[in-house]
């Protein structure tokens, strides 16, 4: 039996006349996920884009598999796909979705029918292949509200297409559609989410690290690398760019105040991510930031820390979060169990004892201007190291 | 010459697997656990191994796990599972046909009183599913059944476990020792509705040492070693790297499998045709068995006669299974074949380097065997 996979993509059919571009690239996206596969054709109609495989040997599971993470895909679903006569669809639909039909309690048949010449209408394919369903399953009754199992039937141009229930997508757009965005990234829990959040919206992500060798390990950069390939699965390749970071932060350890070390410290950060993100064709920064959850991150920490960023927005999409709302996302995308490998990254080093947590702009600037902050950037900007990270 | 047909008990390593091996001995020595940058480029060559065994199984890399082999996976999921899940219920249903490191295990937990239904199999070493359905309840917690049949090659229907027990209603996880499949067949665990999955790295032309266990993303299961972090706690130790990295070097190199099966199926048909035509040979696989293992039985040589006969000639094959020499077949016995086949039960089993000339060595083999012993009498 044939088979092919039908995506249905959601938000992108409420969009007006550009709609097309927002499909474009998502097929493109799915090229690019599944070109090791064979061959595949992509047939794009009305809201749907099918998948149909030409090559025998292309390995449908594993597309349906990545495709489940491929952002701008509401939902998905595989079909099979029988000939155009009543006498095909009725005991294709029972061969195919007999595990289905075995487990479910309650069924509805959803016919729908584009092309107008096949002889039976909508309402008629489902009585008939209701009835068959029913003849063959003595266990199942039909619910027509709220059925355990839809049996769906399209029948289309070339062929009818039977499958079962529709599998969810990973929703959003597709990434690229939005443009591109820089995230901040430490290992640690909040920012892969932050940054698989913005990728959901559309946004190409381009990556920056802060690494403090020797006080880091490598195996920290390691563990940056290994998130971002969990996150590229989803968003597609990701640039990662490493900063030198080590002086900068010997600099502030021994000029400025204890108590102001992270957020001084996190304000060089913005600096160089804004002059790399900008160099790299970024428009906007990404961080993991939530209100209260560390010292850094009250409001007044937040605002002096945005205070040195000129131009481009900053998106915090975890703002609002609770913790275990983040972690719950983690452990969906798989980044849960890499964040928490315990390894010194640049923000855990010279954390002071106390640091103050709701500090003041000028008092900050004043701390800070013992430093030559132009030639401290500019020393760690000329000696990035650049890696691409890319998931399958 | 020689002919080395004992491809089930063991095989010879390929040689991708023995240049990965020898690399790893001497160049990526180092311990994964390991901060520095020694240890990063030994876990990075541990995490492309398990990349490569979730490739074939079509998983996530984080649902495998590495074990020192087919019978420790099957002892951490057996043991595992129903340690886990002991509060929910107290039914195990496995088949007695299962290799003993299944079988052991549970008569273990049957012993903590655990209540275990062992499926019967027909003449063709099959189980029936309606059995299946019928011993299935909502207070089954493990169903572990095996792929291929290590002894004659039946391939059990793996997939109806998950059905009765979505069927019956019972929360129960499902295993499958699929050591003599994996290579040989297309496994994926999640369109057959497998929780836990068992793999071995020495049947398929890499290092003995080294096995998989898939454990499906959410799935709880009871460590029984305790003392480490590594393999997701599952089996703490520090990694035998070597083995592993031989192992999956193993998986890469294995051809694609239609080919290899087309090759396989070709040389069983081959040698079941000519050693039936023989006097006094019984073919005990079944006709639609996986075609890498053939049993037969050569009425009136003893096994291990007809074995010894056959060694002396540079021949190699087994009597059943290579872990429990001495003993009456479990399986064959299940099969309910009588005790004269039983005792001269021989199991041939091919690699895809065997050769046609190997097979014609063998049958060679089997009628002077034939000759000599009716001479003896």
């Amino acid at each position: 039996m044939k088979e092919i996979i039908l995506l249905k993509n959601g938000e992108l059919a409420l969009k007006g006349l550009n709609r097309h571009t927002f499909e474009n690239q998502l097929v493109k996206n799915m090229k690019q996920r599944l070109h090791d596969l064979g061959k595949i054709r992509y047939v794009q109609s009305q809201s749907t884009i099918m998948v149909e495989p030409i090559d025998e040997r292309v390995d449908l599971d594993e597309a349906f598999r990545r495709l489940k993470k491929i952002f701008g895909i509401a939902g998905l679903s595989r079909c099979a796909a029988v000939e155009k006569n009543m006498d095909a669809i009725l005991p294709a639909a029972c061969e195919y979705l007999h595990d289905e039909l075995l487990f479910a309690k309650t069924f509805k048949v959803e016919a729908k029918r584009s092309d107008k010449k096949f002889p039976f209408n909508s309402p008629q394919i489902c009585m008939e292949l209701g009835g068959y369903i029913l003849s063959k399953y003595h266990h199942l009754k039909v619910d027509v509200h709220n059925p355990d199992l839809i049996v769906n039937v399209e029948v289309r141009d070339s062929y009818a297409y039977i499958h079962g229930n529709q599998h969810k997508g990973a929703g959003g757009m597709p990434v690229g559609s939005a443009g591109q965005a820089a995230i901040l990234i430490s290992g640690g829990i909040d920012s892969p989410v932050a940054a698989w959040m913005m990728a959901k919206r559309g946004l190409r992500l381009y990556a920056i690290h802060f690494a403090s060798p020797p006080y880091t390990s490598q195996r920290a950069e390691m563990k940056v690398h290994s998130l971002l390939r969990q996150v590229s699965k989803y968003s597609g390749d990701i640039p990662l760019c490493v900063v030198p970071f080590t002086h900068i932060q010997e600099e502030i350890k021994d000029n400025c105040p204890e108590d102001l070390f992270t957020i001084i410290m996190r304000r060089f950060m913005m600096r160089c991510a804004e002059r790399i993100a900008k160099d790299q064709g970024c428009g906007a920064l990404i961080t993991g930031e939530s209100v209260g959850q560390v010292a850094s991150q009250t409001m007044q920490a937040i605002a002096c820390t945005e205070a040195v960023v000129e131009e481009l927005p900053l998106f915090r999409p975890l703002i609002g979060m609770d913790k275990d709302e983040v972690i719950e996302i983690s452990r969906k995308i798989d980044t849960f169990e890499t964040s928490i490998l315990p390894y010194e990254d640049c923000c855990t080093v010279f954390t002071p004892k106390h640091p103050r947590t709701r500090p003041q702009l000028h008092v900050v600037e004043e701390a800070e201007n013992v430093l030559d902050v132009e030639a401290l950037v500019e020393e760690a900007l000329s000696n990035l190291k650049f890696i691409n990270i890319s998931g399958e | 010459m020689e002919a080395y047909l004992d491809n089930s008990a063991t095989t010879p390593l390929c040689k991708e697997s023995v240049e990965k091996i020898n690399f790893t001995l001497t160049s990526c020595w180092g311990n994964p656990s390991s901060l520095h940058s020694n240890g990063i480029a030994a876990s990075e060559l541990l995490e492309e191994s398990r990349g490569i065994i979730a490739g074939k199984l079509s998983c996530e890399p984080n649902e495998i796990i590495f074990t020192s082999g087919g019978t420790e996976s099957n002892n951490i999921a057996v043991l595992g599972a129903a340690n886990a899940l002991k509060r929910r219920g107290s039914r195990i249903i496995t088949t007695s046909v299962e290799h003993p490191s299944v079988e052991e295990p549970i008569k273990y937990l049957e012993s903590q009183g655990f209540d275990v239904i062992r499926l019967r199999v027909n003449e063709n070493g099959l189980i029936d599913e309606r059995q299946l359905y019928a011993a299935t309840n909502p207070s089954v917690v493990l169903i572990s059944v095996m792929y291929v049949n290590n002894e004659v090659g039946t391939i059990q229907p793996v997939e109806f476990a998950k059905r009765a027990a979505v069927h019956a209603g019972a929360n129960a996880l499902i295993h499958c020792d699929a050591v003599q499949a994996f290579g040989k067949v297309q496994l994926k665990p999640y369109n057959m509705g497998v929780d836990l999955m068992s793999i071995s790295s020495h049947k398929i032309h890499g290092p003995k040492g080294a096995g998989a266990l898939f454990i499906k993303k959410g799935t709880r299961l009871a460590p029984h070693s305790l003392g480490g972090l590594q393999e997701n706690k599952f089996r703490p130790g520090t990694e035998p790297l070597h083995d592993i990295a031989g192992f999956a070097a193993a998986a890469k190199a294995l051809p694609d499998y239609h080919q290899s099966l087309e090759k396989a199926t070709a040389l069983r048909d081959y040698f079941v045709q000519n050693v039936s035509a023989m006097e006094n040979v019984k073919i005990n696989s079944p006709a639609n068995a996986l075609p890498y293992i053939t049993n037969i039985s050569v009425l009136g040589i003893p096994s291990e006669v007809m074995l010894n006969y056959l060694a002396e000639m540079g021949i190699y094959v087994s009597s059943g299974s290579a872990c429990s020499k001495g003993h009456k077949s479990r399986v064959l016995t299940a099969m309910n074949l009588n005790d004269e086949r039983i005792n001269s039960a021989l199991r041939i089993s091919i690699s895809r380097f065997t050769t046609k000339e190997e097979i014609d060595y063998l049958l060679y083999g089997i009628a002077n065997a034939q000759k000599t012993m009716r001479k003896l009498k």
